[in-house]
C-alpha cells in the first residue's frame, strides 16, 4: 500500500490505513529485524557505516531487505533493517538491536556486521563479546539491562524501536489517532480541559500547566493565532528534545496539531537550534510525509481544519530559548526578550496570540488525548504527573538519555540507572537544570529527593529542560559555578542592566576566588548581587542566572572557604605542581623560609632548603623573593 | 565578484525578499561563503528595503554568524557542561597552542583551521566531543585531537 502513490486521507481511509498498518506491523514482527541506532551519538560512532554493512551483508546472501513495514508474507528469506531514533544508552554506542530476540549489542564496529548477521540474526546465537556486561553478569536482552529496568519510556518509547522517518509505523503504533479523536470528537474547549485535567506541565523548565496556557490562548479573540514549538534546547548538557525530534518527529507534529485545534490556530513554527541539523532534516521529512498523506495542510481529513508547520533554525543564541526572544528571532530580529505582560498567549509571534510549548510537552499531548487523563495520572506524582526525560551526563558510568516517572529519586537515577560514579570515585553533586538550575548534594535528604517540579524548587534547583550533570569528588563546585556564570555572561543578550553588568561582576568575583585571591567579603557581595539580579532581571534566564552560584554558596560553602580563607583548593590546585628548589643553586639564606605564609619551607642555614608540597599553596612568594633564582614555579603562567 | 553578487541575490529571491526570513537568508549566504562580507550585508539590506544597521544588528547578535573569513576547516570544541566536566578545556588549549593562536585570533596563519567553541552539541553521552567541519569526534583527548589535525595537514599537503 505504501508503494502506491498516497492520496489524501479522509477519516474513513485513515481508519483503513491504520488497520492495514497495524496488520503490517504484526507481520513485520514475525520477521527478524535489525535496528541500528541513528541518533547523533551513535552516528558519530559510525552507525551509518554499520547500516551500510548490514545491508550489504543481506544483499550478498540474497536476503530481501525491507524498508518500512512488511505487507506480504510470501517472502521467506527476508529481514528488516532500520535506522531508529536514539536508544538512549549513548555511552555504549553504536548500538544495534535485534528483534524479535530483544538482543542489544553495544560498541558495535562495522567489522562485526558479518558475524551479527551470520550468528545472531540467522543462527539465533548470542555473541558474548558484544553483549553488555556488569559485575561479571551478561545482559543480552535490552529490557534486562539495569540502565533500562528502572526507566518508564512513554514519550521516548518509539525512539529506538521505530524508524523515525516512517509515518506508517508511527500510525501503526497509535500515531495520529489522538489527533483524529481531537479533530472529530472533541471541541476546542474539551481539548483544553483534557490537557488541564491531565496536569501536564511545561517540560521546558518552568513547569507551567500547559492546559492553562492553551485555554488562555483559546479565549483570545483574534483572526490569527500561532502554535510555536520551542526546540532551542540551549542548556549545555541537555539533549532530550534533540532525541525526540530526531527519533519521533511525528509525535511533535501531532502535539502541535492538537494544540492548533484547541486554540484555533492554523499555523505552527518549530524553532530548532542550528546545532541540531539532523533534527531539522528529520522534522522537515516528517512534515513533508504528513502533508503528502493529507494529515497536514489544507482541509485535513476533509474537514475545514487546516494546519501548516514551518521549521526555523536558530543561529546560536541561548537567550532564544526564552519565549519572547524566540518569537522575535522567528520574526527575523535580534532575539531579545521583552517586558511582560502582555504574555505570549496574548501577544506572541507577529503580535498575535501564541501557544508556546517545549518539544517534550508537545510530544506528551498525543499520548494524553489517546490514552486519557486517568492513564496519565497513573504515572508520576500528584502535582507532576507523567514522565520526564533527562539527559544523564558527567562523571556517571552510564551516560545517556533516560525517561523516568516524575518523582523518581536522584539516588535511583544516579546509582540504579546511571550505575554510580565512574572510576570508583565518590559522588559529590548533581547539577540539575543547567545554567538556570542548582546543585544538589550527596546528603541523604537530597539523594532521596523526588525529581518533580515542586520538590526541586524547594531546594533552589529546578528541573529546567532536564539536564542532569553528575559530578564526582574531583569537581570543584566553585569552578562549576564559575563555568555556568561564564556561560550565562557570554549568552546575556545585553538588554537589561542587571543581567548584562551584574553577571560580568559576578564572573569577575568568581575568577578572583578561583585564583585564591578572593576575600570573605566577596562571598557577601556575590550573594547580594545574586539577590539583586534574580529580582530585577528582565527575563527568566536572567533571573535564574545566579542559581548555580546561590545553590553552591548554600550547599558547598566550605569549598568557597577553601579558596578565600585557605587560599588553596585541594581540587583546583592539585594538578598544578608546586615550586621546587634547585639544591645546587640554593645557598640556604632562609629568605624563602621566612616569607612563606604557610611555613611550608624548611632547611638549616646555609643548607639547601626544601618545600613541603602538602603545605604549599602555590602563592609564588618564594619564587619572587629568592635572590639566587633557585626556586622555579613548575609551570609557567 | 559579479558571480558572488548573484548568488546572494538568488538566495534573496528564493526567500521572496521577505524581511522576516532575514536570519534564514543570512544563514544561507554564510553557508555559501563561510562568512558574511560587508558587501553581502549591504546587498541584503538594500534588497529587503531595511537599514544596514538592522541587518548588522542581527548578524552580530547571533553566535553562528561570522563577519570575518574563516579557515578552510572549522574545528569546534564543545564547551558544554558534560564536556567541561570531562575535561574539554585542555583539548581546546592544546589545539589553540598547536595552531599558534593568541588573543582574538581564531584562524591559523596558513588559513587552514579556525578554532571555535560551541555551547553544546547535544552529544553529551560521548563527552568530550569536538567537530571538524561538522563531523563529530567523540571521547577526545588533547593527544587524539592533535593527531587528527596533523593527519589533516598531511592530507592537505599531499594534495
Amino acid at each position: 500500500m505504501n508503494r502506491v502513490r498516497q492520496s489524501k486521507l479522509t477519516r474513513d481511509s485513515f481508519h483503513v490505513f491504520q488497520a492495514n498498518a497495524r496488520n503490517a506491523l504484526k507481520q513485520s514482527e514475525q520477521v527478524p529485524s535489525v535496528l541500528i541506532c541513528a541518533g547523533t551519538g551513535c552516528i558519530a560512532g559510525g552507525a551509518l557505516k554499520i547500516y551500510d554493512n548490514i545491508r550489504a551483508e543481506c544483499e550478498s546472501r540474497g536476503l530481501q531487505v525491507y524498508v518500512g513495514l512488511k505487507h506480504d508474507t510470501d517472502e521467506e528469506k527476508s529481514l528488516h533493517v532500520k535506522m531508529s531514533g536514539c536508544h538512549g544508552f549513548c555511552e555504549m554506542g553504536p548500538l544495534v538491536h535485534i528483534e524479535p530476540m530483544g538482543v542489544m549489542y553495544i560498541h558495535v564496529q562495522p567489522e562485526d556486521c558479518h558475524e551479527i548477521l551470520e550468528k545472531t540474526v540467522l543462527g539465533g546465537e548470542i555473541i558474548d563479546r558484544l553483549v553488555y556486561h556488569l559485575d561479571g553478569v551478561a545482559y543480552p536482552r535490552q529490557e534486562d539491562i539495569p540502565f533500562y529496568k528502572k526507566q518508564h519510556r512513554v514519550v521516548l518509547e518509539n525512539c529506538g524501536s521505530s524508524d523515525a522517518e516512517d509515518i506508517e509505523e508511527y500510525i501503526a503504533k497509535g500515531g495520529y489517532a489522538g489527533f483524529e479523536k481531537a479533530l472529530f470528537e472533541m471541541t476546542d474547549e474539551e481539548i483544553c480541559k483534557t490537557i488541564l485535567d491531565s496536569g501536564l506541565r511545561g517540560r521546558g523548565g518552568g513547569g507551567f500547566p500547559a492546559g492553562r496556557k492553551w485555554d488562555g490562548a483559546r479565549r483570545q479573540k483574534a483572526e490569527k493565532k500561532y502554535v510555536v514549538c520551542n526546540g532551542d534546547e540551549g542548556d549545555p548538557g541537555a539533549f532530550m528534545d534533540r532525541s525526540i525530534m530526531e527519533g519521533n518527529p511525528h509525535s511533535v507534529l501531532e502535539g502541535m496539531m492538537i494544540a492548533g485545534l484547541a486554540v484555533g490556530s492554523d499555523e505552527g513554527y518549530i524553532y530548532v537550534r542550528a546545532e541540531y541539523p539532523l533534527a531539522v532534516s528529520r522534522l522537515k521529512a516528517a512534515i513533508a510525509k504528513a502533508e503528502q498523506y493529507g494529515l497536514l495542510g489544507d482541509h485535513i481529513m476533509g474537514t475545514d481544519f487546516s494546519f501548516h508547520i514551518h521549521v526555523n533554525m536558530g543561529a546560536g543564541a541561548f537567550v532564544c530559548g526564552e519565549g519572547s526572544a524566540l518569537t522575535a528571532s522567528i520574526e527575523g530580529n535580534r532575539g531579545m526578550p521583552r517586558v511582560k505582560p502582555p504574555r505570549t498567549i496574548e501577544h506572541g509571534l507577529w503580535a498575535e496570540p501564541t501557544v508556546l510549548n517545549n518539544v517534550e510537552t508537545f510530544a506528551n499531548v498525543p499520548l494524553i488525548v489517546r490514552n486519557g487523563v486517568e492513564w496519565y495520572h497513573s504515572i508520576g506524582t500528584k502535582t507532576s504527573p507523567g514522565t520526564k526525560a533527562f539527559a544523564l551526563t558527567g562523571n556517571v558510568v552510564n551516560t545517556g538519555l533516560i525517561e523516568v516517572p516524575m518523582g523518581t529519586t536522584i539516588r535511583e537515577v544516579v546509582f540504579d540507572i546511571g550505575g554510580g560514579i565512574r572510576n570508583g570515585k565518590q559522588f559529590k553533586a548533581v547539577q540539575i537544570g543547567g545554567p538556570s538550575g542548582g546543585a544538589t548534594t550527596a546528603s541523604r535528604e537530597h539523594l532521596d529527593l523526588p525529581l518533580d517540579f515542586d520538590s526541586l524548587k524547594s531546594i533552589g534547583a529546578m528541573i529546567g529542560s532536564g539536564g542532569l550533570v553528575v559530578m564526582d569528588e574531583d569537581t570543584c563546585m566553585v569552578e562549576t559555578a564559575r563555568f555556568f556564570m561564564e556561560f550565562t555572561q557570554k549568552e546575556s543578550c545585553g538588554k537589561c542592566v542587571p543581567c548584562r553588568e551584574g553577571t560580568k561582576r559576578m564572573l569577575e568575583i568568581l575568577d578572583r576566588i578561583i585564583a585564591n585571591q578572593g576575600t570573605l567579603e566577596d562571598l557577601d557581595l556575590l550573594e547580594e548581587l545574586a539577590d539583586t539580579i534574580s529580582s530585577t532581571a528582565l527575563c527568566g534566564l536572567g533571573q535564574s542566572a545566579c542559581k548555580p552560584v546561590q545553590s553552591t554558596l548554600k550547599y558547598f560553602r566550605d569549598e568557597y572557604l577553601r579558596h578565600v580563607v585557605d587560599h588553596h583548593c585541594p581540587i583546583c590546585n592539585k594538578e598544578k605542581p608546586h615550586p621546587t628548589i634547585e639544591a645546587e643553586k640554593c645557598k640556604g639564606c632562609g629568605k624563602c623560609r621566612k616569607n612563606c605564609p604557610m611555613e611550608a619551607i624548611s632547611g638549616a642555614v646555609k643548607r639547601p632548603h626544601t618545600i613541603d608540597p602538602e603545605k604549599c599553596i602555590n602563592c609564588g612568594a618564594c619564587v619572587t623573593i629568592c635572590p639566587f633564582g633557585a626556586i622555579t614555579a613548575s609551570k609557567e603562567g | 565578484m559579479s558571480g558572488k553578487q548573484s548568488r546572494t541575490e538568488q538566495i534573496l529571491e528564493q526567500y521572496g525578499y521577505d524581511q522576516s526570513n532575514l536570519i534564514a537568508i543570512l544563514q544561507e549566504i554564510q553557508a555559501e561563503y563561510k562568512y558574511l562580507s560587508e558587501e553581502s550585508l549591504t546587498t541584503v539590506a538594500e534588497k529587503l528595503g531595511i537599514g544596514t544597521a538592522k541587518v548588522y544588528s542581527v548578524a552580530t547578535f547571533y553566535e553562528n554568524f561570522s563577519l570575518e573569513a574563516k579557515g578552510k576547516h572549522i574545528i569546534k570544541v564543545c564547551a558544554g557542561t558534560a564536556c567541561h566536566v570531562r575535561k574539554s578545556g585542555p583539548i581546546y588549549d592544546a589545539i589553540h597552542d598547536y595552531l599558534g593562536l593568541s588573543g582574538k585570533k581564531k584562524t591559523s596563519a596558513d588559513g587552514m583551521f579556525t578554532l571555535e567553541t560551541v555551547a553544546c552539541l547535544g552529544a553529551c553521552g560521548l563527552a568530550p566531543v569536538m567537530t571538524v567541519d561538522g563531523e563529530v569526534h567523540s571521547k577526545m583527548t588533547p593527544e587524539a585531537a592533535l593527531t587528527l589535525l596533523e593527519d589533516m595537514r598531511k592530507k592537505e599537503a599531499a594534495q
